[in-house]
């Protein structure tokens, strides 16, 4: 097992493990705890496949921005914060269980069977990526660009009116 | 000198030499990436260690009093009397605190400041790991420090902490926006994010070529690294000690070395966009020596400003980051982009500035260009300054028309 | 791939000198817990009510506004490096796109959403 497979799995596990951990804690706030350590696995991962910058981008903007935004909401409402005695299952776990396991075979035979493109061995990695990216975003791919930044503002005047009204 | 220069580089491959003769490569590798995480984090450290008896030194000078001078010859043992007090206090953990939050909260603070020193190039090629998105991952590195902070105020179920914590991280949120566009701008003039680009496009530094973002940059940092005036997070008399209220002993000096290792990690990254990095002015010394020189006078300037300047209010300082600086960098990438394409210092890769007189062009042009454009800024916001100059104004005694004794007291 | 396992090096490194340092004061300090000492620090007084803060929307926009603008400069990075290997049309590109979200913010502004009141 190479350097780069040995902490594939790592990642992998972290990532996984917390995304667990995530679903099973009882209390919201450590719940938004595991939450940002499936990001950082996923940042991880990013490194590993060679987007540096989307790892990076993915730490800026996930862990330091929406981790944050979603620790600010807990944090706001007292409710939520509260309850670690609040039952955790209701009475239709069992129909749950079946459509969750039946769901997770069928996602596994398809991941199996599918013929993924994989890259050849000795492919070099992207250099210069962020350079890359920033070509693209203004020659071809430049009307995503300005539209991205249309969403934003949409995003930003559409938060604005809806905290402002309470 | 050359030799001095290349002193640490020269250190290090003997050593690696040394390690190859009865090692596998790999083994090689690994254990020098380590040890030189281990020797930065140190240096890191007994920085910190340093910096404390400095401020309380240069604090207390400026405020007309000796500051620490019992412990050694200028009281320069004093952080070492500080660490042991620190070792054997009680770490007393409040009851009802989530154990492992609140133990992971100073921990998780002082791991993102000391991966800051990882991309910082700190002589001629001397950069631990030189990352083509340098700047971006030490910007990503600050927001990732904002984390532990509310993990430390939310689990140790103090009010107190909780709101320190939520103001904290909303402080350094806030103004984080003006810090990444000033770097944006000179990301735009070094065509690269690399941090080693950045050094060598520096034939002038940018300091000079952009004055207006340098000063803002300074003051974007002060309140990035929660320090005065920008600290209204840990002001004694505000909300106790804000998010570390219930920390005692090694875990709040964990916080404080967190702090204070975050200042000089800013201080480096300062010297390295701004100054010019390693690159030596006029006097032929070592490169590392001269980074460590800029660096400490960039913390010195930190250090000045919390000996000099009164705290600001929670509400004037996110107004003054939101409605002035967010605006007036925004403009600023704006402006230094119509710059660069006239006056170009980086094409396609490669420094196109040419000469003493090449150079001497362009500073020209940046410094004209940012003290214009510093001008009308200051001529936009010109009522709100006017404004508060008269609030300043108001607050003395001798304008409230207070008697003659009361304003001698 | 090189930088990154450095990087990946500091992080431990960097776990791992407050665990010991942590580890190191746990053995040399004293531990006398008493129900007191173990109180919530509360100005010298008992707590009162549960621990949660006021509600105060104004922290949530401000994290709000700033993930937009977060967002924003992920994008205007890399057209800052790839700047000097393009053309002047790259930089009316980046007008429009900079211009959208200063109206943007100038919105905020009018509308008090910047404003700690």
């Amino acid at each position: 097992m190479t350097a780069e497979q040995f902490v594939f799995v790592v990642a992998a596990l972290i990532t996984l493990g917390s995304a667990v951990g995530m679903v099973t804690s009882r209390s919201v706030f450590v719940g938004a705890l595991w939450m940002i350590a499936v990001f950082g696995g996923v940042a991880a991962l990013f490194i590993l496949v060679g987007a540096g910058f989307l790892g990076i981008v993915q730490i800026l903007i996930y862990i330091g921005a929406i981790a944050v935004l979603i620790l600010f909401a807990i944090m706001l409402t007292p409710r939520v914060m509260g309850d670690p005695n609040a039952p955790r299952y209701n009475r239709q776990w069992p129909l749950v269980a079946v459509m969750t396991t039946g769901l997770a075979a069928v996602l596994t035979v398809l991941v199996l069977r599918t013929d993924w493109p994989l890259a050849q061995e000795g492919t070099p990695v992207i250099t210069g990526f962020a350079v890359e990216l920033g070509k693209g975003f203004m020659t071809t791919y430049i009307l995503p660009f300005e539209v991205a930044s249309v969403l934003l503002l949409v995003a930003l005047i559409g938060a604005i009116v809806i905290a402002r009204e309470e | 000198m050359q030799a001095l220069d290349r002193l640490f580089i020269s250190i290090g491959r003997a050593f690696n030499s040394f390690l190859s003769q009865f090692l596998p490569p790999t083994a090689v590798t690994v254990i020098g990436m380590f040890l030189s995480a281990i020797i930065i984090s140190t240096f890191a450290a007994l920085v910190f260690m340093f910096l404390t008896w400095l401020e309380r030194k240069f604090v207390g000078r400026m405020q007309d009093r000796i500051g620490p001078n019992r412990v050694g010859p200028f009281g320069l043992l004093q952080p070492i009397a500080d660490a042991i007090k620190m070792f054997t206090k009680e770490l007393i953990t409040p009851e009802g605190a989530h154990k492992v939050a609140y133990n992971l909260a100073p921990i998780l603070a002082v791991a993102p400041v000391m991966m800051f020193f990882a991309v910082i190039p700190f002589g001629r090629d001397m950069v631990a790991a030189d990352l083509d998105v340098g700047v971006l991952y030490l910007v990503a590195l600050s927001s990732a420090t904002e984390v532990a902070i509310l993990m430390a105020g939310w689990a140790s179920r103090n009010k107190f902490a909780l709101l320190g914590a939520m103001r904290a991280v909303a402080q350094m949120l806030s103004y984080e926006v003006p810090l990444v566009l000033i770097l944006l701008a000179l990301v735009l003039m070094a065509g690269s994010m690399q941090l080693t680009e950045l050094v060598a496009a520096q034939g002038v530094p940018f300091a000079l070529l952009q004055p207006v973002a340098f000063l803002i940059f300074i003051v974007a940092a002060a309140a990035e690294l929660n320090r005065t005036p920008f600290d209204i997070p840990e002001a004694e008399s505000e909300l106790v000690a804000g998010y570390h209220t219930e920390y005692g002993g090694m875990k709040f000096g964990l916080f404080m070395m967190a702090e204070f290792i975050a200042a000089f990690g800013m201080a480096c990254l300062v010297t390295t966009v701004f100054l010019g990095g390693w690159r030596p002015w006029i006097i032929p010394l070592p490169s590392w020596l001269w980074f460590l020189i800029k660096a400490f006078a960039v913390l010195f300037v930190f250090i000045w400003f919390r000996g000099t300047f009164p705290r600001l209010r929670i509400d004037q300082l996110q107004a003054f980051c939101w409605k002035f600086l967010v605006p007036v960098t925004l403009l600023n990438v704006i402006v230094t982009g119509v710059v660069v394409t006239f006056f170009p210092i980086v094409r396609d890769g490669q420094i196109v500035v040419q000469g003493a007189g090449g150079w001497a062009v362009t500073t020209v042009v940046y410094f004209a260009t940012s003290v214009v454009f510093g001008l009308i800024i200051a001529w936009l916001y010109r009522r709100p300054t006017q404004q508060a100059l008269r609030q300043i104004e108001v607050g003395r005694p001798a304008a409230r028309g207070l008697s003659q004794e009361v304003q001698a007291a | 791939m090189k930088p990154y396992a450095v990087i990946g090096a500091f992080f431990v490194v960097g776990l791992i000198l407050p665990l010991v340092t942590v580890i190191g004061a746990t053995l040399l300090s004293p531990r006398k817990p008493n129900p007191i000492k173990g109180d919530i620090y509360e100005c010298g007084l008992k707590t009162v009510g549960e621990t949660w803060v006021q509600f105060k929307i104004q922290y949530y926009i401000y994290a709000l506004i700033f993930v937009i603008f977060d967002i924003e400069v992920v994008f205007l990075y890399p057209w800052a490096v790839a700047y000097n290997r393009l053309e002047l049309f790259a930089l009316v590109e980046m007008l429009i796109f900079a211009g959208i979200l200063l109206a943007g913010l100038l919105y905020a502004w009018r509308k008090g959403a910047l404003s700690w009141v």
